[in-house]
């Protein structure tokens, strides 16, 4: 028999334990929401239409805006996306379906230990194996390195979205006569599409708000660019650019910068999230 | 055979030919139903593994065509282990190994060069659940073996295939109007009908089938067993069955496994009424499993 003692002792515990949680979880929220208020105090005064319309003006002058560097990060994250999205599919797939073997772990760890690389040490690493050797920073350089970062969350979500496809539904294809590959493309990833879209998402996501491997293969563009081997504006670099600047107009648009991309990872983050739903109630019902 | 079975012939046979013309496509469908009744299956000292453990031991079976054998016998006895032998799919789990012979039409399936997508395609199978691809319609369902095979057919013929099967999987007349709706949005029955009719619209020449109504109401089932009937005259048809009831209804030949061993097989009316072995008999009586 427990004795009213003990029981009561508990009750307060409970109490004190759930208390505890929901200020950790209060914390958490509060720092988050005082970033995005602050962020939105800052920044929005700072927007006008000729941020996203006008270019960078020159020092002492007031106005322009950060035009290219948005057309600039869109660029480099279409790059790293064509390149990282792709490849790491393909090695999702092989992964789910051949990777039962030494090779299959090998690719797996690689992954994991390429997942916790600091995203400088990419920088410096596409630096060296594509800036050095053409003496050129470059637009597809940036997108590189972004997709060398990309890469390894896109493959082990590919590999987790198609593990969780029923076996039943492979075994309902082979049984039909379907060579093993037309089962992968036929049923397996199309019955894992929305999963994998929300992982490619989630990458991208991740990498769109990189600065630091931008800043040695990118580089940065006071002017538009669209030719994948010069140097193009990126929103981060940019943005890094004009913060450490002594200049009070450049503070500002900063801070512009910053919620625009605040903004921008938002939004892929709640396309994501919402086609990620969807998937989740379509293929298990 | 009795008065009832040769009825159920003749019907199946109407049945064919009424499908037939209704494809306007007779010449095709009497080839295919012709090339159809020459198959059958047989399993000569058939052994089975699952890592180091004996599942199935010197398994010896003919499975004519134009009848229905059933496999009864209790839970784990090794009856999916059995049916999956025969169109080369046991051997895909990993540690899965299959010994012994399986004739399909005369040749043997774990030849040296045989390719086990070959056999697939001429040995249909349904699934103990059913499993629809959820991310496709009625329509692409029923013609998914056709897509994956990669046969081309023209839209009308492929519309053809969708009625006939449908029909023939007596689901036609429930989804004619929502050919295009998820597969999901069908009621558990109707989605094993669907099975059924997916099964079938790759013209196989054998048909097995775990349990095809196990998870079904008394409805469903009798359905699916007028459709068996039906249908039997152009196929070699296996159906695993936890319901001697519906073995006795709808088979001519049954067989009885135990742990694994081929116990006893027959005629399904001498098998019920006068079966050889004690262990069948308990079994059939209630007495275990
Ligand atoms: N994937 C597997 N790995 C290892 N052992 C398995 C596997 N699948 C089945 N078995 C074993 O093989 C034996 C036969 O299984 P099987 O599924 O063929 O039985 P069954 O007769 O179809 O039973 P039920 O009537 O319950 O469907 C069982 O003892 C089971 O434990
Ligand atoms: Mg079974």
């Amino acid at each position: 028999m427990i004795s009213l003692d003990r029981l009561a002792r508990r009750r307060v515990w409970n109490t004190v334990a759930m208390a505890g949680a929901g200020l950790c979880a209060a914390v958490a929220l509060v720092s988050l929401l005082a970033v995005l208020v602050w962020l939105g105090g800052k920044g929005i005064p700072a927007l006008d239409l000729a941020f996203f319309t006008e270019l960078p003006k020159p020092v002492g002058e007031p106005g322009g805006g950060m035009a290219n560097a948005i057309a600039g990060t869109l660029i480099v994250l279409g790059i790293a996306c064509a390149i990282a999205v792709p490849v790491g599919m393909g090695a999702g797939v092989y992964l789910a379906e051949y990777g039962r073997n030494r090779l299959g772990g090998v690719v797996r760890f690689t992954c994991d230990v390429l997942t916790g690389v600091p995203s400088i040490a990419v920088g410096i690493y596409v630096y060296i194996l594509m800036v050095l050797t053409s003496k050129q920073f470059s637009a597809l350089a940036g997108g590189v390195s972004l997709a060398v970062i990309m890469l390894p969350i896109v493959t082990r979500s590919t590999e987790e979205m198609l593990r969780l496809v029923p076996v039943s539904l492979r075994e309902a294809g082979l049984a039909l006569g379907a060579p093993h590959w037309r089962v992968v493309t036929g049923v397996v990833l199309h019955t894992a599409r929305g999963g994998l879209i929300t992982g490619g998402l989630v990458a991208l996501a991740r990498v769109a708000g990189e600065t630091a491997p931008l800043l040695f293969t990118a580089f940065n563009n006071r002017y538009w660019s669209a030719s994948l081997d010069q140097p193009i504006a990126t929103l981060p670099v940019q943005i890094f650019t004009y913060a450490i600047a002594p200049f009070d107009d450049w503070h500002r648009q900063a801070w512009a910068g910053a919620l625009v991309l605040v903004g921008m990872v938002l939004i892929i983050s709640i396309i994501a999230r919402l086609i990620g739903r969807q998937a989740g109630t379509g293929a298990w019902r | 055979m009795s008065g009832e079975t040769m009825g159920q012939e003749a019907a199946a046979v109407a049945s064919l030919g009424i499908t037939a013309s209704a494809t306007g496509n007779a010449s095709r469908a009497e080839e295919t139903a012709g090339e159809a009744v020459a198959g059958g299956i047989a399993v000569e000292r058939l052994a089975a593994w699952f890592g180091r453990n004996r599942i199935l031991a010197d398994i010896n079976l003919n499975m004519p065509p134009r009848s229905i054998t059933a496999i009864i016998g209790p839970s784990g006895c090794g009856k999916s282990t059995f049916i999956r032998c025969l169109n080369r799919l046991h051997e895909l789990v990993p540690g899965a190994r299959v010994e012994g012979r399986v004739w399909l039409n005369g040749a043997e399936i774990y030849g040296p060069r045989v390719d086990p997508v070959q056999v697939r395609r001429r040995v249909g199978m349904v699934f103990q659940k059913p499993n629809p691809f959820p991310t496709m319609s009625i329509f692409d369902n029923v013609v998914a073996g056709m897509r994956f095979g990669s046969r081309r057919l023209s839209r009308q013929e492929t519309r053809d295939v969708v009625e006939r099967s449908l029909r023939q999987a007596a689901l036609w007349d429930e989804v004619k109007d929502r050919l295009r709706a998820p597969a999901t949005s069908l009621s558990g029955g109707q989605q094993q009908r669907l099975c059924i009719a997916r099964a079938l619209a790759v013209e196989p020449e054998v048909l097995l089938l775990d349990e095809p109504a196990s998870a079904l109401d008394p409805l469903s089932t009798l359905k699916i067993e007028e459709l068996l009937a039906q249908i039997k005259m152009s196929y070699a048809i296996v159906i695993v069955t936890h319901n001697m009831q519906q073995a006795a209804r709808v088979s001519e030949q049954t067989a009885f496994f135990l742990n694994g061993e081929l116990v006893e097989q027959g005629p399904t009316q001498e098998l019920f009424t006068r079966p050889r072995d004690r262990r069948t008999e308990d079994y059939i009586t209630g007495r275990f499993g």
